[in-house]
């Protein structure tokens, strides 16, 4: 057993036990749902009921029915689904890069955090299928002949790439969540009483029996994994920024474009895990696991990420006016001065500005400051990928296609569904499945609990 | 003669006296069967002489599948079988275009390694969906250490007092059965 640093904060409030460990995740799922969730599930399956109507909307009458027009034909949608790709990438990097970098503060927040991952690419994936006019004909992002004729995809396009870098890391990111799962459920299999409990956890926990042998390969397979998820994390987020780089865009043709993407997708997901973990340490009360030293190392990613995008921001600036290319420099002197100015504003407000006032001691380690920065970050990065997008369409090269945007009601609420959809899957999550993943919990109990710390110290200082 | 064989289980409520209980077994050379815990302990797997898991030279084996097969697709569709002058860059040949295949291939290397080895290790333990559970006391998920022991009869008294020397909180017996001599096969360490 390693030794920790008898400085270092505990990471488990309180003398906890294994048993008690056991006993506060499986509380949400033993015991009766608190009100505040219900309340929150409904307006969430209200907004995600509203969100398919205008779905259905505009599958049947085509995305006429969008504020998208000749000229501006990407705008919400691909701001949304950048966005949401974005909050995904949190998941994967706590899950995987902080496991390779032995953070055992992940701990708390991996299993939710790729939950909320895996939600939240269903959401962007939404916008992609739907954005293309007739999703009828979407296995045609599949390398299928076209039509079934002779002629395939095209392969030099990022556009295609994406399909591929979006569809793995789905996909292996509800593996990685998965594997995770299976030895907490077989915990609640053996704990529920229920007859159809014990029965859902029984085919969801695959048989797990905690074998040395079978957790010895659970660990090496965890790590192979982070290890295979790590690089792909940075991958998807750069294809999804060659989307724009390699047009011929002015303000989308840079090279910044890739390490500006990753940072900025990380501090969206990071400022979303803490919007969401916020609420579910309140509602299920795991303030014993989630400390507020929890918060402070999160809001430390926070600023980090958010001062990468703010020299980001500047940078481009700075290469637009270098780089003497007048379109290049009217695109920038657009964003900033133009009719969409204030989009431009929010966006380096919410997105420079915010996050640095967490240098501030007494804001990081404020619950109440940082859920309410969490949402001010990502409305910033919202605005980001709309500033990226809309902003820079409405006026390209020739002035006589130049043209503004307004979003349509569907547009709306296609966007308030995808948070809709998104809010009740999590709710639900945070409900049946264990929010934390207890069995590695367990393992830094020894290490990193508050009693178990204590007991050492005064153990060492007889 | 026909052997007896017991089976035990120690239960133990804490991983230190377990791993001490582990040692102590093997050094007296009794062969543990398997040790179910709620979590994963560092350090058991050579104390219980578990051989290190192959699963990664699977996934890499997977991996090197994936870029095999992404380079064939695209070298299929893009150069062999309708090659196209996209924007000024012609797919003559593989290595003209080889930058844009890239991604593409990396996503697939990924792709194959990180499905083939979850499947190989779900298959491998046999965790899948409707399989009985394979803990022998439910317990050992919450907070119970469980060493599985299954001994000659002769080796019965040794055991229980190691592990009730080391700190089981119990030691169950769980059954005998009988084998014929020509299936015992001797433990070699």
């Amino acid at each position: 057993m390693h030794a920790e640093s008898e400085i270092r904060i505990p990471l488990i409030i309180g003398n906890k036990t294994y048993r008690q460990i056991t006993d506060d995740i499986i509380a949400p799922i033993e015991g009766k749902a608190a009100r505040g969730w219900y309340t929150l599930t409904t307006i969430a399956a209200l907004c995600f009921l509203w969100g398919i109507g205008c779905l259905a909307y505009t599958i049947g009458v085509g995305i006429g029915s969008w504020g998208s027009n000749n000229g501006v034909d990407w705008a919400w949608d691909i701001t949304n689904f950048v966005w949401w790709i974005g909050i995904g990438h949190a998941g994967t990097l706590i899950s995987a890069v902080l496991l390779l970098f032995r953070q055992r503060w992940r701990m708390a927040i991996n299993r939710s955090a790729e939950a909320m991952t895996i939600f939240a690419v269903m959401c962007a994936a939404i916008f992609v299928l739907l954005h293309t006019g007739r999703p009828w004909l979407d296995y045609m992002l599949f390398p299928l002949p076209n039509q079934f004729g002779s002629l395939w995809p095209n392969f030099n396009s990022p556009l295609l790439w994406d399909v591929f870098a979006v569809s793995t890391y789905f996909t292996v990111s509800l593996v990685f969540w998965y594997i995770g799962l299976i030895p907490d459920f077989g915990m609640i299999r053996d704990r529920v009483i229920k007859p159809w409990q014990k029965k859902m956890y029984g085919l969801l926990s695959f048989g797990w029996g905690g074998s040395a042998r079978h957790w010895s390969r659970f660990e090496e397979v965890s790590l192979v994994l982070a290890g295979l998820s790590t690089p792909l994390v940075f991958s998807v987020h750069s294809i999804v920024s060659f989307d724009f780089a390699t047009s011929v865009i002015p303000g989308w043709h840079t090279t910044i474009f890739p390490p500006y993407f990753v940072a900025g997708a990380v501090f969206s997901g990071f400022a979303m895990v803490l919007t969401l973990m916020l609420v579910a340490r309140k509602i299920y009360k795991l303030e014993a696991y989630l400390t507020v030293k929890h918060i402070e190392y999160m809001n430390i990613v926070i600023i980090v990420t958010g001062s990468i995008v703010g020299v980001a921001y500047l940078t481009e600036l700075f290469v637009a006016w270098y780089s003497g290319v007048e379109w290049e420099q009217y695109a920038f002197l657009n964003r900033a001065t133009g009719p969409l100015a204030w989009s431009y504003w929010i966006m380096m407000g919410c997105n420079v500005v915010s996050p640095q006032l967490f240098w501030i001691k007494k804001i990081r380690t404020s619950v109440v400051a940082t859920f309410i920065l969490s949402i001010v970050v990502n409305i910033g990065m919202w605005f980001e990928r709309f500033v990226i997008i809309v902003t820079t369409l409405c006026r390209t090269y020739v002035p006589s296609s130049w043209n503004t945007y307004t979003p349509s009601f569907i547009d709306v609420g296609i966007f308030v569904g995808t948070i809709g959809m998104f809010g009740t899957f999590f709710l639900l999550f945070s409900r049946y499945f264990p929010v934390i993943a207890q069995a590695e919990l367990k393992t830094i109990l020894k290490t990193s609990g508050e009693a178990q710390k204590k007991a050492v110290a005064a153990h060492a200082h007889h | 003669m026909a052997t007896k064989k017991n089976i035990i289980h120690g239960v133990f409520g804490d991983e230190v006296p377990m791993l001490e209980a582990c040692k102590k077994l093997r050094i007296s050379g009794i062969r543990i069967k398997d040790v179910f815990s709620p979590f994963p302990i560092h350090g058991i797997d050579p104390l219980i002489g578990i051989p290190r898991t192959r699963l990664a030279i699977c996934a890499f084996i997977y991996g090197l599948t994936g870029l095999g097969l992404a380079t064939l697709m695209m070298w299929y569709m893009m150069v062999s079988d309708w090659p196209n002058d996209i924007g000024g860059k012609p797919n003559w040949a593989y290595y003209f275009n080889v930058p844009a295949f890239i991604p593409i291939t990396f996503e697939s290397t990924v792709f194959c390694a990180a499905h083939g080895m979850a499947l190989t290790y779900l298959l491998r333990c046999w965790l899948v969906p409707g399989a009985k559970a394979k803990n022998p006391d439910p317990r050992t998920t919450d907070d119970k250490f469980l060493i599985l022991l299954d001994l000659k009869e002769e080796q019965t008294a040794k055991a229980e007092s190691i592990l009730r020397e080391c700190g089981a909180e119990e030691v169950n017996h769980k059954g005998s059965y009988t084998v014929e001599p020509k299936y015992v096969i001797e433990a070699t360490h």
